[in-house]
């Protein structure tokens, strides 16, 4: 009869460009993988080089000078030879994005699991959630330097602040999808609260805690090398007004490149993340 | 539970599942919602028990409860004399649309409730099984790789796997279309007569209660009541055929009638008042 319909699969998964729907833009480019073809290679290849050659040529053509643009291959030159300058810099400004971010991550985490259970106390917090996402935390920098002096803390402080408050406010979006009948299935076999929470309601939530941890992972970055601007001797982001200062302008492009860098492995990272543990959702 | 399946088919089957007068309201926005008025019916060993009425009529809310899922204002649902007020380990249920979970493989799904009892999984049995359904090898499959039908299928596994001596079945196949209904029907069937489980089955389709059922309780809305219950006795195996025959689609009228006649009487009746 209708056997052969229906036993044929309804394999609606792409293939290649199957992103876990979590990120657009440049998921096509990076979840596509081993499926490029040598002419999409040689297409992403070549657009690279008249991008950065083109730079190199126009801004030698027009003789613009260095402490207005310099031009890629000074800004190659500073990044590989100079990089041992910049190198403790970059462990300062990792170590307090890390840190940073590991706190207020998992504030931001465990007040969305608990607060989505109560919905009255979720009203009530909520606002104030709020006021913490749309503040820039940078605003709060000065501050903490009078209260925690110059060293790292007063930027850990403000990463946490930063971040936590986006991890929340998305996880919360994550966790307050819930799916009675299957909460329902897991308490027919017997599941206690402890055991729904961990086997329904967090992969449930995990796409939207994925997207939570990025949002929260750059937000962190932009106000740590914000808080390395406003004071204090270390990180990248005072090796930006340093070297702005000395008007050494290849360094200071060296350094953006670095930041950039750190950007995209994050990116990259939790993109990854998400696929592995969030592509489900199509 | 084996020594009882085991007894000849002439015996008078004891009763498993009995719900004595249950009664359940909820508060809605717009008032209090009469799901449950003093329902009373019992499940007897081994029998297909359909439960069928019109949307509203309170038989997923039933089934719910005798699943313990939903706990009653008034009256009592008993297994066995045992009162049920939560899940059981001998009762097992199916629900709509399947109900796996979209972030584990056919076989983590079919895992779920043995990690929740913290046991091992007897791996080779539930591959038998699979095979039984016609899931073979689709193991490592995702829920969205798998037709409607698949994933009922592998639903049923998932139910059959912790061994329950009750199935309750939520509407199982009512988002299939007419032709995989069919297919799953006949599979229930096989099923229930190979196991000897057994089945409380809610439907909102008349012919596949017929189809199914050793007895069909029918109810009615707002409030939820049985309005009556229907001896089915059509031999088995039966076939998907029969149901074009006119023995069958006489009983499908009657059915229809009961339905519409209770229907109707409650719109004279809101009109009165």
């Amino acid at each position: 009869m209708s056997e052969a319909a229906n036993s044929v699969p309804n394999f609606n998964r792409k293939g290649s460009g199957d992103s876990g729907g979590m990120a657009g833009g440049l998921s096509a480019s990076l979840g596509s993988g081993a499926a490029r073809t040598s002419l999409e290679v040689f297409v992403i290849i070549l657009v690279a080089v008249i991008i950065i050659g083109g730079a190199e040529f126009l801004l030698r053509w027009f003789e613009v000078p260095q402490y207005v643009l310099p031009t890629p291959s000074q800004i190659a030159v500073a990044l590989v030879t100079e990089f041992p300058n910049y190198w403790p810099h970059l462990l300062v400004t990792l170590k307090e994005l890390l840190v940073g971010f590991a706190i207020g991550a998992s504030i931001g985490f465990v007040l969305a699991a608990v607060i989505t259970q109560f919905p009255f106390v979720e009203k009530v917090v909520t606002p104030y959630i709020l006021l913490l996402v749309t503040t820039p935390m940078l605003a709060l920098v000065p501050l903490l330097i009078l209260r925690f002096g110059f060293g790292s803390e007063p930027r850990i402080i403000a990463v946490a602040l930063a971040s936590g408050p986006m991890v929340m406010i998305n996880a919360a979006t994550g966790f307050r999808r819930v799916d009675r009948a299957k909460i329902a299935l897991a308490r027919s076999f017997g599941a206690n609260t402890l055991q729904i929470f961990t086997k329904i309601r967090i992969p449930m939530a995990m796409p939207m805690i994925i997207v939570g941890l990025m949002v929260g992972s750059i937000f962190g970055l932009l106000t740590t090398v914000g808080a390395e601007m406003v004071g204090g001797a270390e990180g990248l982001g005072n090796r930006l007004t340093y070297y702005s200062s000395l008007i050494r302008m290849p360094q200071f492009f060296a350094v953006i490149l670095i930041l950039a860098m750190i950007g995209i492995s994050i990116y990259v990272f939790f993109f990854w993340l998400g696929k592995k543990w969030a592509s489900w959702e199509a | 539970m084996s020594a009882a399946a085991s007894k000849p088919q002439d015996t008078v089957p004891r009763t498993r599942l009995v719900v004595d007068h249950a009664t359940l309201h909820y508060q809605t926005r717009s008032g209090p919602l009469h799901a449950l008025d003093n329902v009373s019916l019992d499940v007897r060993e081994g029998e297909f028990l359909c439960i069928i009425g019109p949307s509203g009529c309170g038989k997923t809310t039933l089934l719910w409860s005798m699943a313990g899922l939903i706990n009653l204002n008034g009256g009592a649902i008993t297994l066995d004399g045992q009162r049920i007020t939560r899940p059981n380990p001998e009762i097992a249920m199916i629900f709509q649309d399947a109900n796996l979970l979209p972030w584990r493989t056919v076989e983590k799904n079919i895992q779920l409730p043995f990690e929740l009892k913290r046991k091992a999984m007897d791996r080779p049995r539930i591959n038998k099984l699979l095979e039984r359904v016609g899931l073979g090898g689709f193991n490592d499959k995702y829920p969205r790789e798998l037709s409607g039908g698949m994933q009922q299928r592998a639903s049923i596994v998932r139910s059959l796997a912790v061994e329950p001596s009750i199935l309750l079945m939520d509407e199982p196949f009512g988002a299939l279309d007419a032709f995989t209904r069919d297919e799953m029907n006949l599979l229930v069937q096989e099923i229930w007569m190979e196991t000897g489980k057994t089945i409380a089955f809610v439907t909102h389709s008349i012919p596949e209660a017929i189809f199914l059922a050793d007895r069909i309780v029918v109810m009615s809305a707002r409030p939820g009541r049985i309005a009556a219950i229907v001896d089915v006795d059509l031999p088995r195996p039966r076939r998907v055929e029969i149901q074009t025959e006119p023995e069958f689609i006489a009983r499908v009228m009657d059915i229809k009638v009961m339905i519409d006649h209770q229907r109707g009487a409650r719109a004279d009746h809101s009109m009165i008042g």
